[in-house]
Protein backbone atom coordinates (compact mmCIF):
# COMPACT_ATOMS: atom_id res chain seq x y z
CA UNK A 1 0.00 0.00 0.00
CA UNK A 2 1.09 3.73 -0.68
CA UNK A 3 1.23 6.17 2.18
CA UNK A 4 -2.20 7.83 0.84
CA UNK A 5 -3.64 4.27 0.32
CA UNK A 6 -2.71 3.57 4.08
CA UNK A 7 -3.69 6.67 5.87
CA UNK A 8 -6.94 6.27 4.09
CA UNK A 9 -7.00 3.01 5.35
CA UNK A 10 -6.73 4.28 9.03
CA UNK A 11 -9.77 6.54 8.31
CA UNK A 12 -11.53 3.98 7.37
CA UNK A 13 -11.11 1.86 10.05
CA UNK A 14 -11.99 4.65 12.25
CA UNK A 15 -14.75 4.69 10.66
CA UNK A 16 -15.31 1.20 11.47
CA UNK A 17 -14.31 1.22 15.18
CA UNK A 18 -16.54 4.09 15.50
CA UNK A 19 -19.81 2.57 14.50
CA UNK A 20 -18.66 -1.07 16.18
CA UNK A 21 -18.19 0.94 19.61
CA UNK A 22 -21.44 3.15 19.08
CA UNK A 23 -23.17 -0.30 17.85
CA UNK A 24 -22.46 -2.01 21.13
CA UNK A 25 -22.89 0.67 23.55
CA UNK A 26 -19.63 0.68 24.89
CA UNK A 27 -15.78 0.40 24.00
CA UNK A 28 -12.39 2.08 24.53
CA UNK A 29 -12.62 4.68 21.78
CA UNK A 30 -9.53 6.93 23.03
CA UNK A 31 -6.74 4.76 22.34
CA UNK A 32 -8.25 2.50 19.98
CA UNK A 33 -8.46 5.81 17.76
CA UNK A 34 -4.63 6.84 19.13
CA UNK A 35 -3.14 3.52 18.10
CA UNK A 36 -5.38 2.69 14.50
CA UNK A 37 -2.08 4.68 12.66
CA UNK A 38 -0.06 1.88 14.21
CA UNK A 39 -1.62 -1.08 13.91
CA UNK A 40 -2.45 0.08 9.94
CA UNK A 41 1.19 0.70 9.39
CA UNK A 42 2.15 -3.20 10.74
CA UNK A 43 -0.97 -4.86 9.47
CA UNK A 44 -1.43 -3.70 5.90
CA UNK A 45 2.19 -2.42 5.15
CA UNK A 46 4.87 -4.04 8.18
CA UNK A 47 4.00 -7.42 9.11
CA UNK A 48 4.33 -10.80 7.14
CA UNK A 49 1.33 -12.54 8.24
CA UNK A 50 -1.40 -14.95 6.01
CA UNK A 51 -4.67 -14.12 7.22
CA UNK A 52 -5.34 -17.73 5.20
CA UNK A 53 -2.96 -18.95 7.45
CA UNK A 54 -2.72 -17.46 10.51
CA UNK A 55 -1.02 -20.40 12.89
CA UNK A 56 2.03 -20.00 10.19
CA UNK A 57 5.07 -20.57 12.03
CA UNK A 58 7.39 -18.18 9.77
CA UNK A 59 4.81 -15.43 10.33
CA UNK A 60 5.41 -11.95 12.35
CA UNK A 61 3.59 -11.95 15.74
CA UNK A 62 1.51 -8.64 17.05
CA UNK A 63 0.65 -8.45 20.67
CA UNK A 64 -1.58 -6.25 22.17
CA UNK A 65 -0.20 -5.54 25.55
CA UNK A 66 -2.31 -2.66 25.92
CA UNK A 67 -5.32 -4.87 25.09
CA UNK A 68 -8.23 -2.54 25.92
CA UNK A 69 -7.93 -0.82 23.22
CA UNK A 70 -8.81 -4.07 20.91
CA UNK A 71 -11.80 -1.98 18.74
CA UNK A 72 -8.65 -1.26 16.17
CA UNK A 73 -7.85 -4.49 15.83
CA UNK A 74 -10.95 -6.10 15.53
CA UNK A 75 -11.75 -3.97 12.44
CA UNK A 76 -8.16 -4.65 10.82
CA UNK A 77 -8.11 -8.33 11.48
CA UNK A 78 -11.90 -8.68 9.72
CA UNK A 79 -10.52 -6.31 7.04
CA UNK A 80 -7.62 -7.85 6.46
CA UNK A 81 -9.60 -11.34 6.00
CA UNK A 82 -9.03 -13.14 9.46
CA UNK A 83 -12.73 -13.24 9.88
CA UNK A 84 -16.04 -12.17 8.15
CA UNK A 85 -16.69 -8.32 8.72
CA UNK A 86 -20.81 -9.21 9.84
CA UNK A 87 -18.77 -10.20 12.86
CA UNK A 88 -18.00 -6.54 13.69
CA UNK A 89 -21.66 -6.42 15.05
CA UNK A 90 -21.49 -8.61 17.99
CA UNK A 91 -18.28 -6.78 19.65
CA UNK A 92 -19.27 -6.96 23.44
CA UNK A 93 -22.55 -8.92 23.16
CA UNK A 94 -23.69 -11.60 25.01
CA UNK A 95 -21.20 -14.67 24.06
CA UNK A 96 -19.40 -13.22 21.20
CA UNK A 97 -15.42 -14.11 20.52
CA UNK A 98 -15.08 -10.53 19.66
CA UNK A 99 -14.92 -9.38 23.85
CA UNK A 100 -13.56 -6.29 25.10
CA UNK A 101 -9.54 -7.58 25.03
CA UNK A 102 -7.87 -9.85 23.05
CA UNK A 103 -9.27 -13.47 22.44
CA UNK A 104 -7.43 -15.91 20.94
CA UNK A 105 -10.26 -17.86 20.05
CA UNK A 106 -9.99 -15.41 16.84
CA UNK A 107 -8.06 -15.92 14.49
CA UNK A 108 -5.07 -13.71 13.99
CA UNK A 109 -5.38 -12.93 18.05
CA UNK A 110 -1.80 -14.53 18.71
CA UNK A 111 -2.26 -14.27 23.45
CA UNK A 112 -5.04 -13.40 25.34
CA UNK A 113 -3.90 -9.77 26.89
CA UNK A 114 -6.23 -7.16 28.91
CA UNK A 115 -3.98 -7.42 32.24
CA UNK A 116 -1.34 -4.90 31.21
CA UNK A 117 2.10 -5.61 31.85
CA UNK A 118 2.09 -8.82 30.45
CA UNK A 119 2.77 -8.97 26.68
CA UNK A 120 6.49 -7.86 26.71
CA UNK A 121 6.90 -10.58 28.79
CA UNK A 122 5.72 -12.80 26.22
CA UNK A 123 7.19 -11.12 22.81
CA UNK A 124 10.38 -11.51 24.97
CA UNK A 125 9.44 -15.59 24.79
CA UNK A 126 8.86 -15.75 21.51
CA UNK A 127 11.81 -13.71 20.14
CA UNK A 128 13.57 -16.05 21.74
CA UNK A 129 11.95 -18.94 20.33
CA UNK A 130 12.12 -17.49 17.10
CA UNK A 131 16.43 -17.10 17.64
CA UNK A 132 16.45 -19.84 19.02
CA UNK A 133 14.67 -21.71 15.86
CA UNK A 134 16.49 -19.43 13.18
CA UNK A 135 12.96 -17.83 12.13
CA UNK A 136 13.06 -14.72 10.49
CA UNK A 137 9.81 -13.83 12.15
CA UNK A 138 9.49 -10.12 14.13
CA UNK A 139 7.64 -9.59 17.46
CA UNK A 140 6.22 -6.55 17.52
CA UNK A 141 4.21 -5.90 21.54
CA UNK A 142 1.94 -2.63 22.01
CA UNK A 143 1.99 -1.14 24.79
CA UNK A 144 0.07 1.80 26.48
CA UNK A 145 1.98 4.87 27.97
CA UNK A 146 0.10 4.41 31.85
CA UNK A 147 1.07 0.62 31.16
CA UNK A 148 4.26 1.76 32.03
CA UNK A 149 3.93 2.26 35.33
CA UNK A 150 3.59 -1.79 35.51
CA UNK A 151 6.87 -3.35 36.88
CA UNK A 152 7.00 -6.34 35.62
CA UNK A 153 7.10 -4.30 31.80
CA UNK A 154 10.53 -3.78 33.11
CA UNK A 155 11.63 -6.99 33.98
CA UNK A 156 10.47 -7.67 30.56
CA UNK A 157 12.80 -4.72 29.14
CA UNK A 158 15.85 -6.48 31.03
CA UNK A 159 15.48 -9.61 29.51
CA UNK A 160 15.03 -8.39 25.68
CA UNK A 161 18.04 -6.13 26.09
CA UNK A 162 20.24 -8.94 27.64
CA UNK A 163 19.47 -11.83 25.29
CA UNK A 164 20.29 -9.14 22.57
CA UNK A 165 16.93 -9.72 20.96
CA UNK A 166 16.75 -7.50 17.84
CA UNK A 167 13.73 -8.97 16.57
CA UNK A 168 11.79 -7.74 19.38
CA UNK A 169 9.90 -4.49 18.54
CA UNK A 170 8.87 -2.78 21.81
CA UNK A 171 5.91 0.43 20.75
CA UNK A 172 4.47 2.67 23.61
CA UNK A 173 0.93 4.52 22.23
CA UNK A 174 2.52 7.18 23.96
CA UNK A 175 -1.16 9.53 23.82
CA UNK A 176 -0.30 11.10 27.48
CA UNK A 177 -3.05 10.45 28.97
CA UNK A 178 -4.44 7.25 31.03
CA UNK A 179 -8.26 6.95 32.60
CA UNK A 180 -7.48 9.52 35.62
CA UNK A 181 -5.94 12.11 33.59
CA UNK A 182 -2.42 12.38 32.36
CA UNK A 183 0.49 9.85 32.60
CA UNK A 184 2.71 12.49 34.24
CA UNK A 185 0.18 13.59 37.15
CA UNK A 186 -0.99 10.01 37.85
CA UNK A 187 2.71 8.44 37.72
CA UNK A 188 5.15 10.59 35.98
CA UNK A 189 7.29 8.55 33.24
CA UNK A 190 9.33 10.93 32.25
CA UNK A 191 12.09 10.72 31.35
CA UNK A 192 10.66 7.97 29.00
CA UNK A 193 13.25 7.32 26.06
CA UNK A 194 15.88 8.03 28.74
CA UNK A 195 14.78 4.50 30.72
CA UNK A 196 14.57 3.08 28.04
CA UNK A 197 18.39 3.87 26.45
CA UNK A 198 18.83 2.75 30.17
CA UNK A 199 17.69 -0.55 29.72
CA UNK A 200 19.22 -1.44 26.46
CA UNK A 201 17.12 -0.58 23.98
CA UNK A 202 17.77 1.27 20.80
CA UNK A 203 15.01 4.21 20.96
CA UNK A 204 13.22 5.64 18.04
CA UNK A 205 11.02 8.74 18.86
CA UNK A 206 8.44 9.30 16.12
CA UNK A 207 4.92 11.27 15.79
CA UNK A 208 2.85 8.08 15.93
CA UNK A 209 -0.16 9.15 13.80
CA UNK A 210 2.53 9.69 11.08
CA UNK A 211 1.74 6.51 8.55
CA UNK A 212 5.17 7.59 6.66
CA UNK A 213 6.97 7.78 9.88
CA UNK A 214 5.89 4.62 11.82
CA UNK A 215 6.52 2.95 8.34
CA UNK A 216 10.29 4.52 8.44
CA UNK A 217 10.57 3.13 11.94
CA UNK A 218 9.44 -0.28 11.80
CA UNK A 219 11.48 -1.11 8.64
CA UNK A 220 14.88 0.00 10.00
CA UNK A 221 14.04 -1.74 12.84
CA UNK A 222 16.33 -3.39 14.34
CA UNK A 223 18.71 -0.33 13.59
CA UNK A 224 21.28 -1.67 15.68
CA UNK A 225 22.16 -5.39 15.69
CA UNK A 226 22.00 -7.39 18.59
CA UNK A 227 19.38 -4.49 20.23
CA UNK A 228 16.22 -4.82 20.48
CA UNK A 229 14.08 -1.64 19.19
CA UNK A 230 11.61 0.50 21.45
CA UNK A 231 9.43 2.93 19.00
CA UNK A 232 7.99 6.07 21.21
CA UNK A 233 5.13 6.73 18.86
CA UNK A 234 3.66 10.00 20.57
CA UNK A 235 0.63 9.99 19.47
CA UNK A 236 -2.77 11.66 20.24
CA UNK A 237 -5.83 10.07 22.04
CA UNK A 238 -8.89 10.38 19.99
CA UNK A 239 -6.89 11.32 17.16
CA UNK A 240 -9.33 11.61 13.72
CA UNK A 241 -12.54 13.07 15.70
CA UNK A 242 -11.10 16.84 16.45
CA UNK A 243 -14.02 17.05 19.25
CA UNK A 244 -12.23 13.10 20.81
CA UNK A 245 -8.71 14.68 20.52
CA UNK A 246 -6.84 15.01 23.71
CA UNK A 247 -10.33 14.42 25.28
CA UNK A 248 -9.56 12.02 28.77
CA UNK A 249 -13.39 10.85 28.98
CA UNK A 250 -13.22 9.83 25.30
CA UNK A 251 -10.92 6.57 27.35
CA UNK A 252 -14.13 4.74 27.10
CA UNK A 253 -17.09 7.61 26.06
CA UNK A 254 -18.83 6.32 23.60
CA UNK A 255 -20.40 8.37 20.87
CA UNK A 256 -23.84 9.64 20.79
CA UNK A 257 -26.14 9.32 17.03
CA UNK A 258 -24.84 12.82 17.13
CA UNK A 259 -21.70 12.79 17.61
CA UNK A 260 -21.03 9.82 15.71
CA UNK A 261 -22.07 11.31 12.38
CA UNK A 262 -20.23 14.33 12.98
CA UNK A 263 -17.32 12.07 13.28
CA UNK A 264 -18.05 9.64 10.28
CA UNK A 265 -18.37 12.86 8.44
CA UNK A 266 -14.93 14.21 9.49
CA UNK A 267 -13.18 10.44 8.32
CA UNK A 268 -15.29 10.41 4.99
CA UNK A 269 -13.92 14.15 4.20
CA UNK A 270 -10.61 12.68 4.88
CA UNK A 271 -10.82 9.66 2.48
CA UNK A 272 -12.21 11.66 -0.06
CA UNK A 273 -9.54 14.49 0.14
CA UNK A 274 -7.45 11.41 -0.80
CA UNK A 275 -9.43 10.41 -3.52
CA UNK A 276 -9.87 13.84 -5.04
CA UNK A 277 -6.01 14.46 -5.55
CA UNK A 278 -6.64 10.83 -7.17
CA UNK A 279 -3.90 9.39 -4.80
CA UNK A 280 -6.82 6.84 -4.66
CA UNK A 281 -8.65 4.84 -6.95
CA UNK B 1 16.09 -42.59 55.96
CA UNK B 2 17.22 -44.55 52.94
CA UNK B 3 16.25 -42.40 50.09
CA UNK B 4 18.94 -39.40 49.55
CA UNK B 5 17.77 -38.22 46.56
CA UNK B 6 15.44 -34.94 46.61
CA UNK B 7 12.53 -35.05 43.98
CA UNK B 8 14.15 -31.88 42.09
CA UNK B 9 17.11 -33.69 41.20
CA UNK B 10 15.01 -36.45 39.77
CA UNK B 11 13.02 -33.98 37.55
CA UNK B 12 16.38 -32.68 36.34
CA UNK B 13 18.06 -35.98 36.01
CA UNK B 14 14.64 -37.18 33.74
CA UNK B 15 14.76 -33.66 31.76
CA UNK B 16 18.55 -34.29 30.68
CA UNK B 17 17.75 -37.50 29.42
CA UNK B 18 14.42 -36.36 27.72
CA UNK B 19 16.04 -33.48 26.18
CA UNK B 20 18.54 -35.78 24.06
CA UNK B 21 15.80 -36.50 21.95
CA UNK B 22 13.45 -34.05 22.14
CA UNK B 23 15.15 -29.69 21.26
CA UNK B 24 11.77 -28.23 22.33
CA UNK B 25 12.37 -28.88 26.18
CA UNK B 26 13.46 -25.85 27.38
CA UNK B 27 14.20 -25.19 31.28
CA UNK B 28 13.78 -21.97 32.99
CA UNK B 29 15.21 -20.33 35.97
CA UNK B 30 14.41 -17.41 38.46
CA UNK B 31 18.23 -17.27 39.56
CA UNK B 32 17.23 -20.62 40.96
CA UNK B 33 19.35 -23.26 38.78
CA UNK B 34 21.09 -24.46 42.01
CA UNK B 35 18.00 -24.64 44.67
CA UNK B 36 15.62 -26.36 41.76
CA UNK B 37 19.16 -28.59 41.21
CA UNK B 38 18.96 -27.83 37.30
CA UNK B 39 22.60 -27.07 37.04
CA UNK B 40 23.10 -29.63 35.57
CA UNK B 41 20.37 -29.44 33.03
CA UNK B 42 21.97 -25.88 32.29
CA UNK B 43 25.11 -27.36 31.34
CA UNK B 44 24.45 -29.99 29.44
CA UNK B 45 22.08 -28.08 27.11
CA UNK B 46 22.86 -24.29 27.39
CA UNK B 47 21.28 -23.99 24.13
CA UNK B 48 17.61 -24.92 26.10
CA UNK B 49 18.28 -23.70 29.11
CA UNK B 50 17.08 -19.80 30.18
CA UNK B 51 18.39 -17.87 33.19
CA UNK B 52 15.56 -14.95 33.48
CA UNK B 53 16.70 -13.50 36.88
CA UNK B 54 14.63 -12.82 40.04
CA UNK B 55 11.37 -12.31 37.93
CA UNK B 56 8.92 -14.67 38.88
CA UNK B 57 6.51 -12.50 36.79
CA UNK B 58 8.70 -12.36 33.92
CA UNK B 59 9.55 -16.29 33.55
CA UNK B 60 5.84 -17.04 33.56
CA UNK B 61 5.10 -14.50 30.20
CA UNK B 62 8.44 -15.38 28.66
CA UNK B 63 7.20 -19.35 29.38
CA UNK B 64 4.12 -18.40 27.64
CA UNK B 65 5.79 -17.02 24.63
CA UNK B 66 8.44 -20.08 24.21
CA UNK B 67 5.11 -22.29 24.50
CA UNK B 68 3.25 -20.35 22.22
CA UNK B 69 6.10 -20.63 19.50
CA UNK B 70 6.27 -24.66 20.23
CA UNK B 71 8.77 -24.85 23.26
CA UNK B 72 7.76 -27.16 25.85
CA UNK B 73 8.97 -25.06 28.67
CA UNK B 74 9.63 -26.25 32.51
CA UNK B 75 9.78 -22.92 34.98
CA UNK B 76 11.68 -24.12 37.72
CA UNK B 77 11.17 -21.40 40.81
CA UNK B 78 10.75 -21.49 44.42
CA UNK B 79 7.05 -22.52 44.81
CA UNK B 80 6.11 -19.44 47.54
CA UNK B 81 7.05 -16.81 44.92
CA UNK B 82 5.69 -19.10 41.32
CA UNK B 83 2.13 -19.32 42.80
CA UNK B 84 1.52 -16.35 43.99
CA UNK B 85 4.02 -13.56 42.79
CA UNK B 86 3.13 -14.13 39.44
CA UNK B 87 -0.41 -16.20 39.37
CA UNK B 88 -2.03 -13.25 37.42
CA UNK B 89 0.61 -14.19 34.37
CA UNK B 90 -0.30 -17.81 35.78
CA UNK B 91 -4.13 -17.02 34.98
CA UNK B 92 -3.86 -14.97 31.59
CA UNK B 93 -0.64 -16.13 29.73
CA UNK B 94 -0.57 -19.82 31.10
CA UNK B 95 -3.80 -20.66 31.59
CA UNK B 96 -6.03 -18.53 29.93
CA UNK B 97 -3.97 -18.67 26.68
CA UNK B 98 -4.14 -22.34 26.90
CA UNK B 99 -0.01 -22.25 26.80
CA UNK B 100 1.88 -25.72 27.29
CA UNK B 101 3.76 -24.13 30.10
CA UNK B 102 4.82 -26.93 33.06
CA UNK B 103 5.17 -24.60 36.42
CA UNK B 104 7.62 -26.38 38.51
CA UNK B 105 7.29 -24.70 42.45
CA UNK B 106 10.47 -26.38 44.18
CA UNK B 107 10.70 -26.10 47.84
CA UNK B 108 7.00 -26.04 48.72
CA UNK B 109 5.13 -26.68 51.63
CA UNK B 110 7.02 -25.89 54.94
CA UNK B 111 10.50 -27.22 53.71
CA UNK B 112 11.99 -23.76 53.56
CA UNK B 113 11.80 -24.45 57.24
CA UNK B 114 12.60 -21.90 59.07
CA UNK B 115 12.50 -18.51 56.97
CA UNK B 116 9.25 -18.33 57.67
CA UNK B 117 6.09 -17.94 56.17
CA UNK B 118 7.13 -15.32 52.88
CA UNK B 119 9.16 -18.48 51.89
CA UNK B 120 6.43 -20.99 53.00
CA UNK B 121 4.07 -22.20 50.13
CA UNK B 122 0.92 -23.58 51.64
CA UNK B 123 -1.12 -21.58 49.61
CA UNK B 124 -0.64 -22.30 46.60
CA UNK B 125 -2.81 -25.28 46.01
CA UNK B 126 -6.01 -23.14 46.79
CA UNK B 127 -4.62 -20.91 44.24
CA UNK B 128 -3.97 -22.47 41.69
CA UNK B 129 -7.20 -24.52 42.17
CA UNK B 130 -9.31 -22.24 41.51
CA UNK B 131 -7.73 -21.03 37.95
CA UNK B 132 -9.89 -23.27 35.23
CA UNK B 133 -7.34 -25.10 32.83
CA UNK B 134 -4.44 -25.48 35.04
CA UNK B 135 -3.53 -29.08 36.37
CA UNK B 136 -2.25 -29.60 39.46
CA UNK B 137 0.39 -32.45 40.58
CA UNK B 138 1.78 -33.37 43.72
CA UNK B 139 4.57 -36.55 43.26
CA UNK B 140 4.86 -38.58 46.51
CA UNK B 141 7.92 -39.85 45.64
CA UNK B 142 11.26 -40.27 43.37
CA UNK B 143 9.88 -42.49 41.61
CA UNK B 144 6.93 -41.07 40.81
CA UNK B 145 8.37 -37.73 40.16
CA UNK B 146 10.34 -39.31 37.30
CA UNK B 147 7.19 -41.16 36.04
CA UNK B 148 5.38 -37.55 36.46
CA UNK B 149 7.75 -35.44 34.54
CA UNK B 150 8.11 -38.25 31.65
CA UNK B 151 4.32 -37.59 31.19
CA UNK B 152 4.77 -34.07 32.09
CA UNK B 153 6.37 -33.69 28.42
CA UNK B 154 3.54 -35.44 26.60
CA UNK B 155 1.34 -33.48 28.23
CA UNK B 156 -0.42 -30.45 26.43
CA UNK B 157 -1.52 -28.11 28.94
CA UNK B 158 -1.02 -25.56 31.67
CA UNK B 159 0.40 -27.72 34.87
CA UNK B 160 1.31 -26.64 38.37
CA UNK B 161 3.89 -29.14 39.75
CA UNK B 162 4.63 -28.57 44.06
CA UNK B 163 7.73 -30.55 45.53
CA UNK B 164 9.28 -30.28 48.28
CA UNK B 165 12.90 -29.57 49.05
CA UNK B 166 14.50 -32.73 50.94
CA UNK B 167 14.77 -36.20 50.05
CA UNK B 168 11.87 -37.98 51.16
CA UNK B 169 11.38 -41.56 52.03
CA UNK B 170 10.37 -43.98 49.38
CA UNK B 171 6.23 -44.70 48.40
CA UNK B 172 6.89 -46.87 45.97
CA UNK B 173 9.26 -49.65 45.64
CA UNK B 174 10.03 -48.87 42.13
CA UNK B 175 9.06 -46.60 39.13
CA UNK B 176 7.55 -49.93 37.60
CA UNK B 177 3.77 -48.89 37.66
CA UNK B 178 1.47 -46.58 35.30
CA UNK B 179 1.46 -42.91 36.47
CA UNK B 180 -1.92 -41.13 34.93
CA UNK B 181 -2.66 -37.86 35.14
CA UNK B 182 -5.79 -37.36 36.93
CA UNK B 183 -5.83 -40.59 38.40
CA UNK B 184 -5.20 -41.89 41.79
CA UNK B 185 -3.25 -44.49 42.89
CA UNK B 186 -4.49 -46.87 45.56
CA UNK B 187 -1.73 -47.81 47.32
CA UNK B 188 -3.17 -50.43 49.91
CA UNK B 189 -6.92 -51.37 49.81
CA UNK B 190 -9.17 -51.16 52.70
CA UNK B 191 -12.36 -51.34 53.90
CA UNK B 192 -12.64 -49.15 57.48
CA UNK B 193 -11.99 -45.86 56.63
CA UNK B 194 -9.94 -44.60 53.50
CA UNK B 195 -6.76 -41.95 53.98
CA UNK B 196 -6.06 -39.84 50.82
CA UNK B 197 -2.83 -38.16 50.54
CA UNK B 198 -1.28 -36.05 48.47
CA UNK B 199 2.55 -35.43 47.60
CA UNK B 200 5.03 -36.18 50.07
CA UNK B 201 2.40 -36.95 52.87
CA UNK B 202 1.42 -40.14 51.26
CA UNK B 203 4.62 -41.75 52.96
CA UNK B 204 2.87 -41.09 56.33
CA UNK B 205 -0.40 -42.16 55.08
CA UNK B 206 1.30 -45.80 54.48
CA UNK B 207 2.77 -45.67 57.89
CA UNK B 208 -0.58 -44.84 59.57
CA UNK B 209 -1.99 -47.89 57.67
CA UNK B 210 0.41 -50.16 58.52
CA UNK B 211 -0.33 -48.72 62.53
CA UNK B 212 -3.89 -48.94 62.38
CA UNK B 213 -3.47 -52.83 60.68
CA UNK B 214 -1.58 -53.71 63.62
CA UNK B 215 -4.45 -52.50 65.54
CA UNK B 216 -6.97 -54.41 63.51
CA UNK B 217 -8.28 -51.76 61.20
CA UNK B 218 -8.37 -52.01 57.62
CA UNK B 219 -7.34 -48.45 55.98
CA UNK B 220 -7.48 -47.62 52.40
CA UNK B 221 -4.35 -45.23 50.76
CA UNK B 222 -5.35 -43.25 48.00
CA UNK B 223 -2.15 -41.24 46.56
CA UNK B 224 -3.93 -38.10 45.25
CA UNK B 225 -0.97 -36.91 43.08
CA UNK B 226 -3.29 -34.77 41.04
CA UNK B 227 -5.58 -32.58 42.69
CA UNK B 228 -7.25 -31.13 39.74
CA UNK B 229 -8.36 -32.49 36.90
CA UNK B 230 -9.17 -34.71 40.65
CA UNK B 231 -10.07 -38.15 40.21
CA UNK B 232 -13.80 -37.74 41.67
CA UNK B 233 -14.54 -41.22 40.73
CA UNK B 234 -12.21 -43.07 43.04
CA UNK B 235 -13.18 -40.34 46.01
CA UNK B 236 -17.15 -41.26 45.46
CA UNK B 237 -15.96 -45.46 45.97
CA UNK B 238 -13.66 -44.81 48.71
CA UNK B 239 -16.85 -43.18 50.41
CA UNK B 240 -19.35 -45.53 49.26
CA UNK B 241 -17.20 -48.56 50.46
CA UNK B 242 -15.37 -47.17 53.38
CA UNK B 243 -17.82 -45.08 54.71
CA UNK B 244 -15.05 -42.31 56.13
CA UNK B 245 -12.47 -40.44 54.58
CA UNK B 246 -9.24 -38.52 56.14
CA UNK B 247 -6.97 -36.06 53.97
CA UNK B 248 -3.17 -35.57 54.78
CA UNK B 249 -1.48 -32.05 53.50
CA UNK B 250 1.47 -30.19 53.45
CA UNK B 251 -1.02 -27.53 52.92
CA UNK B 252 -3.70 -25.07 54.32
CA UNK B 253 -6.49 -26.71 55.20
CA UNK B 254 -8.38 -23.81 53.36
CA UNK B 255 -8.75 -24.46 49.45
CA UNK B 256 -6.31 -27.73 49.41
CA UNK B 257 -6.35 -31.37 49.15
CA UNK B 258 -9.09 -31.75 51.24
CA UNK B 259 -11.30 -29.05 50.41
CA UNK B 260 -11.16 -29.90 47.22
CA UNK B 261 -12.23 -34.24 48.30
CA UNK B 262 -15.04 -32.62 50.35
CA UNK B 263 -16.62 -30.85 47.66
CA UNK B 264 -16.64 -34.22 45.78
CA UNK B 265 -17.90 -36.22 49.38
CA UNK B 266 -20.72 -33.78 50.43
CA UNK B 267 -22.35 -33.30 46.91
CA UNK B 268 -22.23 -36.99 45.85
CA UNK B 269 -21.90 -39.37 48.72
CA UNK B 270 -21.72 -37.67 52.33
CA UNK B 271 -19.78 -39.23 54.65
CA UNK B 272 -17.80 -38.16 57.97
CA UNK B 273 -14.76 -36.73 56.95
CA UNK B 274 -11.40 -34.99 58.74
CA UNK B 275 -9.07 -32.63 56.84
CA UNK B 276 -5.34 -32.49 58.74
CA UNK B 277 -2.92 -29.62 57.21
CA UNK B 278 -1.93 -26.45 58.45
CA UNK B 279 -4.44 -24.38 60.28
CA UNK B 280 -5.22 -21.00 59.35
CA UNK B 281 -2.06 -19.42 61.11
CA UNK B 282 1.41 -18.42 59.52
CA UNK B 283 2.81 -22.27 59.85
CA UNK B 284 5.73 -22.55 62.99
CA UNK B 285 9.35 -22.68 61.64
CA UNK B 286 11.45 -25.42 61.66
CA UNK B 287 12.39 -28.60 60.31
CA UNK B 288 9.42 -30.06 58.36
CA UNK B 289 9.28 -33.12 60.45
CA UNK B 290 9.23 -30.55 63.40
CA UNK B 291 6.52 -28.46 61.87
CA UNK B 292 4.62 -31.54 60.76
CA UNK B 293 4.83 -32.93 64.28
CA UNK B 294 3.69 -29.63 66.00
CA UNK B 295 0.54 -29.93 63.91
CA UNK B 296 -0.30 -33.90 64.13
CA UNK B 297 0.76 -34.41 60.20
CA UNK B 298 2.14 -37.90 61.76
CA UNK B 299 1.26 -41.58 61.47
CA UNK B 300 0.11 -41.79 65.21
CA UNK B 301 -2.10 -38.45 64.51
CA UNK B 302 -4.18 -40.11 61.87
CA UNK B 303 -4.11 -43.46 63.43
CA UNK B 304 -5.49 -41.52 66.50
CA UNK B 305 -8.31 -39.89 64.09
CA UNK B 306 -9.27 -42.93 62.30
CA UNK B 307 -9.85 -44.88 65.64
CA UNK B 308 -11.85 -41.45 66.46
CA UNK B 309 -13.99 -41.96 63.91
CA UNK B 310 -14.27 -45.75 64.25
CA UNK B 311 -15.48 -44.98 67.80
CA UNK B 312 -12.19 -47.48 68.90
Amino acid sequence: MSSTELRSKAAQIRMDLLRMIHGAKTGHTGGSLSNTDILTALYYKIMTIDPARPKWQERDRFIASKGHSVESLWCILADRGFFPKEELATFSQFGTRLIGHPNNKVPGIEMNTGALGHGLAISVGMALAAKKDARASRVFCLMGDGEQAEGSVWEAAMAGAHYKLDNLVGIIDRNRLQISGSTEEVMGLEPLEEKWAAFGWHVVSIDGNDIDALVEAFEAAPAIAGKPTLVMANTVKGKGVSFAENVPHWHHHVPSDEELAKALAELEAVISSYTQEGQVQ
Amino acid sequence: MANKIPNRQVICETLVTLAQEDKDIMVLASDSRGSAAMAPFANAYPEQFVEVGIAEQNIVGISAGLAHSGKKPFVTSPACFLSMRSIEQIKVDVAYSGTNVKLVGISGGVSYGALGMSHHSVQDIAVARAIPGLAIILPADRHETKRMTEALVQHEGGVYVRIGRNPVEDSYESDDYEFVIGKAVTMREGTDITIIATGETVRIALDAQAELAEAGVSARVLNMHTIKPLDEEAIVCAAQETGGIITVEEHSIHGGLGAAVAEVVVQQHPVPMRILGIPDEPAIAGKTSEVFEHYGISSSNIKAIALGMLGK
